[in-house]
């Protein structure tokens, strides 16, 4: 069963069509870079994988849900990191998670051990979140993420704003997700790291698909200039 | 259900206290709206006492836009809305649980404020009951207005001017039914309070249903 199944699907952001008729099926266990320029779609098309936007036109099943009319089925099932990390600057790193935690119905355990996971230091368990820097912000969006161990991954620019470690990290907790049977589509403009996680890479443009590559990692030329050594075009 | 609208009133409680803003702005904005109400009218000691209920109330709304505009805030600050639409709560959850909050947080200035005006007003308690149900009734009735109209505004720009052009207006019937509750509570009027409180009780249930019911909507909308 896909995880993902879009047919033309067309979603405006008010009378703008932010996706212009994507066709797009991804498998279980599959981690798709989505790749393109700014203002491409990627982002609307994350967060209307997520459940988030409703289709205007098309067709679009996403786990099994049909998003015109079971998108809260959908949202409880994918985990989704955007651009802003969505925490509450007034309570500390572990209150967010835990906030997070008991509205998602998972053990509060698991709070401790996603923070770890994501190398976010004990120390700052107990800080407000809006003392944070921007990288240990992403980390603990991350880490809320991770808590939640979704079925289907959506990450914007992961990468962006992690130093060196922290970006080792998110790699390891994608090729860790992807082993474990979930499925990973990862927006990002950093390709020379997101090339060796991805087994397929969709280039967006215009709110379309314009291209769709899978590639065993090796075979992929880093600069971002699409290859198809070693890979067959969909 | 219960259990996801404590863990909203929790988090912006919790919030809240951390942040202090009803403490150290919130209770001293209200206290010197009262104290100038009061030099305002003060030269005619007939016309503070018969105004004490609608100045009281007055003020309370002012509050009540203050409190909604920062419960509004915290779900518009870095995308929080998108974590509560992730994390699977019931939006009739949210909206209860965000309107307790809010309401918490204007009982909490109203207790003060009705020791600002026995104080600073002269004014009198003549049936302490219906005083706390008026309290009760019409504070929940603007929380659930307020809550609502303050997802309404999640969505549009400069939400901050646009909240109380919409709130005032709609709350006019609380402020009037208050008032009255309150003159007969105070003893300034005789009139029947209890039959005003139906009237706010009424209007209370009618917003708090549309909340629970328009929440989600706005929610994703917004």
């Amino acid at each position: 069963m896909s995880i993902v199944a879009l047919r033309g699907a067309v979603v405006l952001l008010g009378r703008f069509p932010a996706l212009s008729g994507v066709d797009l099926e991804v498998d279980a266990a599959e981690v798709v870079l989505l790749q393109g320029p700014n203002g491409a779609g990627k982002s609307t098309l994350l967060r209307f994988c997520a459940g988030l936007l409703r289709p205007h036109s098309g067709s679009a099943v996403v786990l099994g849900h049909d998003l015109r009319e079971s998108r809260p089925a959908v949202r409880r099932s994918v985990g989704l990191l955007g651009h802003d990390t969505a925490l509450y600057d007034d309570l500390t790193i572990t209150e967010n998670l835990q906030f997070l935690a008991r509205a998602s119905r998972i053990e509060l355990e698991a709070v401790g051990s996603a923070l770890d996971r994501l190398g976010v230091s004990a120390r700052l368990h107990d800080v407000v979140a809006g003392r944070l820097s921007a990288g240990q912000r992403r980390r603990v969006a991350l880490a809320g993420v991770a808590l939640r161990r979704p079925e289907l991954w959506l990450l914007d620019e992961p990468h962006a704003g992690l130093d060196q470690w922290g970006r080792d990290l998110v790699d390891g907790l994608v090729a860790e997700a992807a082993a474990d049977g979930a499925t990973v589509l990862v927006a990002s403009h950093e390709l020379d790291r997101t090339l060796d996680l991805a087994t397929r890479r969709v280039t967006v443009a215009g709110g379309a698909i314009t291209a769709d590559v899978v590639a065993a990692a090796s075979a992929v030329d880093p600069s971002g200039v699409q290859s198809n050594r070693g890979a067959d075009v969909c | 259900m219960f259990a996801d609208i404590w863990l909203v009133i929790n988090k912006d409680i919790r919030i809240e206290w951390r942040s202090r803003v009803t403490l150290s702005q919130v209770v001293p904005f209200a206290l010197t709206v009262l104290v100038l109400f009061g030099f305002a009218l003060d030269a005619n000691r007939e016309v503070l006492a018969a105004a004490t209920s609608g100045l009281f109330w007055l003020t309370v709304l002012f509050v009540a836009v203050v409190a909604v505009q920062r419960s509004t805030a915290i779900e518009t600050a870095d995308g929080a809305r998108r974590a509560l639409l992730l994390a699977g709560i019931e939006p009739s959850s949210v909206f209860v649980g965000k309107a307790l909050a809010v309401a918490a947080q204007i009982l909490g200035v109203e207790v003060l404020m009705v020791g600002g005006v026995l104080v600073f007003y002269d004014a009198t308690v003549e049936s302490l009951p219906l005083l706390l149900a008026t309290c009760a009734v019409a504070t929940l009735a603007i929380a659930a207005s307020g809550t609502l109209l303050g997802a309404l505004a999640a969505g549009v720009r400069a939400r901050e001017t646009v909240l109380p052009i919409l709130l005032l207006p709609v709350l006019a019937p609380v402020l009037i039914a208050a008032s009255r509750a309150f003159d007969d509570a105070l003893g300034v009027v005789a009139v029947d309070g209890w039959a005003w409180l139906g009237l706010l009780a009424g209007f209370g249930a009618v917003n708090a249903l549309l909340g629970a019911l328009a929440y989600g909507p706005l929610l994703e909308e917004t």
